[in-house]
């Protein structure tokens, strides 16, 4: 999409002494992390430790609350994404975003789903058509809603309309997939489906996954990152994490027995 | 413990706990407060629907005197013809047509300009002092009474852009009235538009116009047409700004263009009432006029009816 980022190298995201305030109160205190391509990285913590706040940044939607202040940087491939020479309409094509509450708009699941690439000029109806058609069969919709495109998108169920919203993500072709607990207002057969999909788009993409449940991120993540109170507390493999982690905390809380 | 005496004798318990209690409060025997208690409930609830009787009543006799007013005089001869000094001959074809010329100029002033405002408070402005100033003006300009606007609109328009009495001055006029009540319900309509939406736009690398444009507009436009709609139909009913205009009644040429002098239905309507002094039978031209009248308000709420209840998206 464009000459100023690489994609070529493993690291694609490289978090360098992140700080964040919201007005007076500080939400992130001096984050180092590096995420690698094509892994899955599950943020995990309790409630009001920043990891929703964290992932937001990392697509700078964080941005859209007033009064946030952010000092450290961000490397995207290489490339600091808070630097003025690059637009965060450009940083969120690169870094789609799936929500906690599936948000469809109230239009036809094709509309839904070739909206991004609308609104990047794409007009060719073929295309476009070719573009709904690929995205849904990734995101494993397909099947399910082939015969009802013209249909209204909020008619679909729950679980459905969050595999919409990841399949509208896809649509833009991304190189990373961020998940804000995607499953959390989902029942178990559709959490199912949709961590079935993230083992299936690792493949293809870089994804980052915030999630309140331990076994989801046990099940789907290659790495876990554990925040505690705007810290990040400990980064490993996810192996480690549930097996042996360093902190007596993290193991507290990877147990069950807070938070 | 308390709970399982409770379950074996709940009555008796409760019974007893009443009384401690009244005891304490030294309150008269519950029976007695049960009464006047009950008593008051029948009462409020009877003096509630007094007050809508009263409403309906107030409504129905002003539909019957007004409706039997016009019986023989509302035709389609009246409403074909041209206006004239004489009852009999007189139609009200012109000041139908001034009506529609008024609010081909206060349709599209209101539209853009209201939606815009709307659409920079909610959407671009900082939220801050500055902006909350400016909206609560924007509220109390919607209280303003509606002759003031019409000084305004003399003082600005007729006198000094030069525009008389023409329908572009009596056009603006009527806008400036109408402006506020269409941004208000603008804002409300955008307000309402879930933030959720506008995320997921962004999200996907869409910048800020293409958001309100392709997601915050289409979902909150069934919102904007109803409050503009309704804002309409005050305007085509108001009278104060227009008599301050100095619009005349009795116009004999039917308006072809926005410079022409024209007059409006509430103005046939005040005019034809007040001359009833001089000639009887304008009262029934007065009633078959205000007919005429209601049966457009009635026609444009019915339409923002429809349009709020058939395109608002539910979520």
């Amino acid at each position: 999409m464009t000459n100023r980022i690489h994609e070529t190298d493993r690291m694609v995201f490289d978090v360098k002494g992140l700080n964040l305030w919201y007005d007076q109160e500080q939400a992130l205190k001096d984050i180092n992390i590096a995420m690698e391509k094509n892994r899955v990285t599950a943020i995990i913590g309790p409630s009001g430790c920043g990891k929703s706040t964290f992932i937001k940044t990392l697509n700078r939607m964080v941005e859209n609350i007033p009064s946030v202040r952010i000092t450290g940087e961000i490397l995207y491939h290489q490339q600091n994404i808070f630097e003025k020479t690059i637009s965060v309409e450009e940083l969120r094509t690169m870094v789609g975003m799936v929500f906690q509450k599936p948000n469809p708009f109230p239009k036809s699941i094709y509309e839904n789903v070739v909206f991004g690439p609308k609104i990047h000029g794409i007009k060719d109806k073929n295309l476009l058509m070719e573009i709904a058609e690929n995205s849904l069969k990734r995101a494993a919709l397909w099947d399910e809603v082939k015969d009802r495109l013209k249909k209204n998108a909020l008619g679909l169920s729950g679980g459905q309309q969050q595999r919409l919203c990841i399949a509208r993500a896809l649509a833009v072709n991304p190189d990373v997939l961020l998940m804000d607990e995607p499953t959390s207002a989902l029942d178990p057969i559709a959490t199912g489906k949709i961590e079935d999909l993230v083992l299936e788009l690792k493949k293809d993409y870089t994804i980052v996954i915030v999630t309140h449940s331990m076994q989801q991120a046990a099940r789907i993540s290659d790495k876990t990152a554990f925040f505690l109170t705007g810290e990040l507390l400990e980064f490993d493999d996810t192996k480690r994490i549930f097996s042996n982690p360093k902190h007596r905390k993290t193991e507290d809380y990877v147990t069950g027995r807070f938070g | 413990m308390n709970y399982q005496m409770e379950s074996i004798k709940p009555k008796e318990v409760a019974h007893m706990k009443v009384k401690e209690k009244n005891k304490m409060l030294k309150i008269e025997t519950d029976k007695k407060r049960l009464k006047k208690r009950l008593f008051l409930n029948q009462l409020f609830k009877n003096l509630f629907s007094l007050s809508v009787i009263f409403a309906l009543v107030v409504l129905g006799i002003l539909f019957y005197r007004i409706i039997a007013d016009s019986i023989g005089w509302l035709n389609i001869k009246f409403i074909t013809g041209n206006l004239s000094i004489f009852p009999e001959k007189a139609g009200i074809y012109g000041v139908i047509i001034g009506s529609v010329w008024l609010m081909s100029i206060v349709v599209p002033v209101t539209m853009i300009l209201g939606v815009s405002t709307a659409i920079y408070l909610e959407e671009y402005a900082h939220k801050g002092n500055i902006q909350m100033f400016i909206k609560v003006n924007i509220s109390n300009l919607a209280s303003v009474p509606s002759v003031i606007f019409g000084l305004l609109g003399l003082a600005v328009f007729s006198r000094l852009f030069n525009l008389g009495s023409s329908i572009l001055a009596g056009g603006l006029t009527m806008s400036l009235l109408v402006l506020p009540i269409v941004v208000v319900s603008s804002q409300e309509a955008i307000k309402a538009v879930p933030s959720y939406l506008r995320e997921a736009s962004y999200a996907m690398g869409a910048d800020k116009w293409t958001t309100v444009r392709r997601v915050v507009l289409p979902v909150a436009l069934p919102g904007i047409l109803t409050g503009a709609i309704l804002s309409l139909s005050r305007a085509i009913g108001e009278t104060a700004p227009l008599v301050v205009l100095g619009i005349p009644a009795l116009l004999l040429r039917v308006p072809s263009s926005v410079m022409d002098n024209f007059t409006a239905l509430p103005i046939q309507i005040y005019y034809w009432t007040l001359d009833t002094v001089l000639t009887a039978e304008y009262a029934n031209l007065a009633a078959a006029t205000i007919v005429v009248l209601l049966l457009i308000l009635f026609i444009m709420n019915s339409v923002a009816i429809v349009i709020r209840n058939k395109f608002e998206v539910k979520f």
